[in-house]
């Protein structure tokens, strides 16, 4: 039974373009208070463009309509759960949102003077202080504009910090179970990527590590809570075994959610990690992005850390560029700013103890939903789950419903589905995450909606496979789309 | 809850933690606070910066007036709070506007296809020349030292590690503009892409069609970056260009000191599959009717892992939305209007000041400070309650003696002529 929607109307909308008639527009500018220049005598007639061909021209009604009406077609974390393992879609606060518009803020250049920048800079500084403190690390960067952008910065300070004892290695080791940014990331710094097995138990193979580490190997780059949503109980003796051959430890920080005032990386072993502030600490994804994806690392890093750095000069706070082992720059400025402050005013609403219970909360929900839906998905790793939990479409695949299938399908129950195939190493994934945004009203509603499908499975399999029925938008040829690429509108 | 999860605490849930892993104390964090004290802390902050001033700072982040419907539409939670849209039925909405996206970013620069947002313009360089390198097999960058001091910062980062050596060229001392002739010494068989910026970082419009005609002599591929995109509404596009790689600042994103901004990529078809970075593309659903989708996506990390043409994976749709919903509030004759405006204010200004430079620039030019330095200058404006401009000392000795001003449509009259007082 569907309890969370039935189905209303929805609004046709062209593109813009196809909206567009010469003349209509939405803004207005000031009268010029200077003389007026001419465009071909100041530029130079070869300079200067024609007209910007099929350019939109619609009324500022027209443009809030067009707007709203598309957004009425997408799904959202303000609509209902959105269960996406690793991406941890928790409430996006909407104070976060107020608070990073503040105007001495939001208007703040970045090349203003430091003088005139100190509340900037504060607030810089209390965020490396806070996330020093909860990852337990001794520094940290704020300068990665996301996850991946952070993963790249803390490979370049590996690859600096050996390059100075005298030899950078070839390769570092990525588990089967990793995100795809992990191998990506390694090889744009220049190293090979070695996979490396995961156990029965969905964990690290220490056996297995102990045979691949030698003096070619850089680092480890390890996700913990892994992507079975599953701890790494023996990381402080992956960190020995690293270590003791020279390598370091990098821990990808997307599931921190499962850690936050429970564990930090830094007492386990971790020599770097980065953070999704846009996953962790309630900062929106927007569609896509953008996020935040600051460094944290161990002392015997810090002096790689990109420049500038944050100094105190006297009672004030400074820039200092001069960072002779820096790996120089991986971003202009200092980061996204107006996402840390957003990310700010999470820790600051939390505090330590809130900040500990909404762990708490999300591992709880996530092991309430495993235990629910044990029954009727097969769960391929039996070990104890943190803040998320894979289940194997093995069951309804024997009955020719895969994962895919049942994702859609949840749609028509009114919830976004979860992380389809991923990992990689549990064949037909549905890798959930519900994080603690969640009441017991809508994960009930979640697993309800679960079983329903699973008893859909065996009773009337084609409504599943033909999945989704209620949207607007039904099954999309993405084939189609990738074989013929239409990327852009072109008048007919 | 706790019954049906088998445990007796909370606590339970995180038994299966080695002991030695556990933090055995509370965060040394405050305890939280309530959205008022959140709201006065920011304020306070905020205080603590630079208030009430004119500013005529650009040097890649521009102040521009944000149209109101800009935060209408972004604030909405359906584009706030959804995820990168791989769910295509339910993501209609995100990927509708970031086809218009792609579709105006095209328009205005003249290219076949944009891809949905890179980080910013600093590592869209880089991106860019990586491209370069995969479409010619080639290994050398040869970057103008007219582009963004900060973006060559950047490349030099990224590509220490690719095997990418990269070279700089020089500009012209009167013009402003790009040393051809220093191009042409060190352009070779080996150089993957010449990038060059136009308005450059001085503000000058550059010669890019040379620069093209000279990169694609020697199988080159030329990259050409802006980080003023209202230039776009009144410049000819970069017709030369094989990648444009972009800054979308300009189009309604507030300074933020620094970030989020948006990135682009730009290119000719023949390069899409080199392209780094999320693609929408149109197709259709089962039941026929016109649909958007992530496409293309075999490029991408998490298809082809150690493979892909980027790592990158999170990109900055929500701000790529601000660009959208500007370009489409000020549309094809306010754009126009308003980069007039700035074309004007900033040559206001110029003419009461001595531009160090002779080339055609457009919202932005170096002066030269006769008398005192660039930063005893920008002391005394700001006791006028003015931020001068962009003292170039800092990233060229040469220019010690000159800053970098910057004009918008919000730059008033009375300002512009209180600057000129201090300065001339």
């Amino acid at each position: 039974m569907i309890t969370k929607v039935r189905s209303h109307l929805s609004q046709n909308e062209p593109l813009l373009f196809e909206r567009s008639s010469p003349g209509k527009k939405a803004y207005q500018l000031p009268e010029l208070d200077v003389p007026p220049v001419d465009a071909a005598e100041t530029l130079g007639t070869e300079n200067v463009r024609a007209e910007i061909t099929s350019f939109p021209e619609v009324s500022e009604v027209e443009t809030i309509r067009h707007f709203t009406r598309l957004s009425t077609w997408n799904y959202a974390i303000d609509y209902g759960m959105y269960p996406l393992g690793s991406c941890t879609m928790k409430y996006n606060p909407r104070i976060n949102e107020l608070v990073a518009r503040t105007e001495g803020l939001a208007w703040a250049h970045p090349y203003q003077p430091e003088a005139l920048s100190q509340g900037s800079l504060e607030i810089m500084a209390r965020m490396e202080a806070a996330l020093a403190e909860i990852t337990g690390m001794d520094a940290v960067t704020l300068q990665p504009a996301a996850g991946a952008h952070g993963e790249l910065t803390g490979i370049l300070l590996i690859r600096a910090l050996l390059e100075k004892r005298g030899n950078p290695r070839k390769k570092i080791l990525i588990p089967d179970s990793a995100h795809g940014t992990n191998p990506a990331t390694a090889a744009i710094a220049g190293y090979a990527v070695e996979n490396i097995r995961s156990s029965e138990t969905g964990v690290l193979d220490v056996g297995a590590l102990e045979r691949l580490v030698d003096g070619d190997v850089a680092a480890l780059m390890v996700t913990n809570p892994n992507t079975l949503g599953v701890f790494e109980e023996n990381i402080i003796h992956v960190a020995e075994i690293l270590h003791a051959k020279g390598a370091m430890l990098y821990m990808d920080g997307a599931n921190m959610n499962a850690l936050v005032g429970i564990a930090r990386p830094g007492d386990f072993g971790v020599d770097v990690l980065h953070l999704n502030l846009h996953k962790t600490f309630s900062t929106p994804h927007g569609g896509g992005g953008p996020g935040a994806g600051p460094v944290a690392v161990k002392k015997a890093l810090e002096p790689f850390l990109p420049a500038p750095r944050l100094k105190r000069r006297g009672k004030k706070w400074a820039f200092d560029y001069k960072r002779k082992h820096s790996i120089g720059r991986v971003k202009a400025f200092y980061g996204n700013f107006g996402v840390l402050v957003r990310a700010l005013a999470y820790i600051l609403a939390h505090g330590g103890p809130g900040l500990r219970n909404a762990t708490v909360d999300a591992v709880l929900n996530a092991v309430y939903i495993r235990k629910q839906l044990e029954p009727y998905f097969d769960l391929p790793y039996a070990s104890p789950n943190m803040h998320e939990v894979v289940f194997s479409d093995d069951r309804q695949a024997k009955l020719g419903i895969r994962t895919g299938d049942i994702a859609k399908r949840l749609i028509d129950y009114g919830f976004h589905p979860y992380t389809v195939s991923f990992p990689l190493i549990v064949h037909g994934a549905l890798m959930i995450e519900p994080t603690e945004t969640e009441g017991k009203r809508e994960l009930d509603q979640f697993i309800e909606a679960m079983i329903s499908i699973a008893r859909e499975a065996e009773a009337d399999p084609q409504i599943i496979k033909t999945a989704p029925h209620g949207t607007r938008t039904s099954r999309v040829d993405e084939v189609t789309a990738a074989r013929k690429p239409v990327l852009r509108w072109k008048p007919a | 809850m706790l019954d049906a999860c088998g445990v007796n605490s909370p606590e339970e849930l995180f038994s299966h933690l080695p002991e030695a892993v556990r933090l055995n104390r509370p965060l040394a964090l405050a305890p939280g606070i309530s959205e008022y004290e959140i709201v006065q802390y920011f304020r306070d902050r905020a205080a603590e910066n630079a208030n009430g001033f004119a500013s005529f700072l650009g040097a890649g982040v521009y102040n521009h007036f944000r149209p109101v419907m800009v935060d209408t539409v972004v604030s909405r939670g359906e584009f706030l709070t959804s995820y990168t849209p791989y769910q295509a039925e339910i993501s209609q909405g995100t990927l509708t506007t970031i086809f218009e996206f792609q579709t105006m970013i095209c328009q205005l620069t003249g290219m076949d296809v944009a891809n949905a947002s890179m980080y910013d313009g600093s590592t869209a360089v880089p991106e860019a020349a990586m491209m370069a390198a995969r479409a010619t097999g080639r290994a050398k960058a040869l970057i103008a030292k007219s582009v963004h001091p900060e973006y060559r910062e950047v490349l030099a980062t990224y590509a220490k590690h690719q095997g990418m050596p990269v070279e700089e060229f020089g500009y012209v001392p009167e013009a402003g503009t790009i040393d051809l002739e220093d191009l042409d010494r060190k352009i070779d068989d080996l150089t993957a892409a010449v990038i060059v910026q136009s308005p450059n970082f001085f503000g000058i419009v550059d010669q890019v069609g040379a620069a093209a005609e000279m990169a694609h002599r020697r199988g080159a591929l030329l990259v050409v970056v802006f980080t003023e995109a209202v230039s776009l509404g009144i410049l000819e596009p970069p017709a030369g260009a094989d990648i444009v790689a972009g800054e979308l600042q300009s189009f309604a994103i507030s300074p933020s000191y620094g970030g989020p901004y948006a990135g682009i990529i730009a290119t000719r078809d023949k390069f899409i599959r080199q392209m780094p970075g999320r693609l929408v593309g149109q197709t259709t659903d089962s039941r026929g009717n016109r649909a958007f989708c992530l496409t293309l996506s075999t490029r991408e990390q998490h298809i082809c892992r150690e493979k892909a043409t980027s790592n990158i994976c999170t990109n900055q749709a929500l701000i790529a939305l601000m660009a959208t919903v500007f370009m489409t509030v000020y549309g094809k004759q306010g754009l126009r209007e308003l980069a007039e405006q700035n074309l004007a204010k900033a040559h206001y200004l110029a003419g009461k000041l001595k531009p160090r430079f002779c080339g055609k620039f457009f919202n932005e030019f170096v002066a030269k400070v006769e008398g005192k330095s660039p930063d005893d200058a920008n002391r005394a404006l700001l006791r006028k309650k003015i931020i001068g401009g962009l003292p170039l000392g800092r990233f060229y000795p040469e220019l010690a003696d000159s800053m970098l001003l910057c004009a918008t449509e919000m730059s008033r009259r009375e300002q512009m002529d209180a600057v000129a007082e201090v300065l001339e």
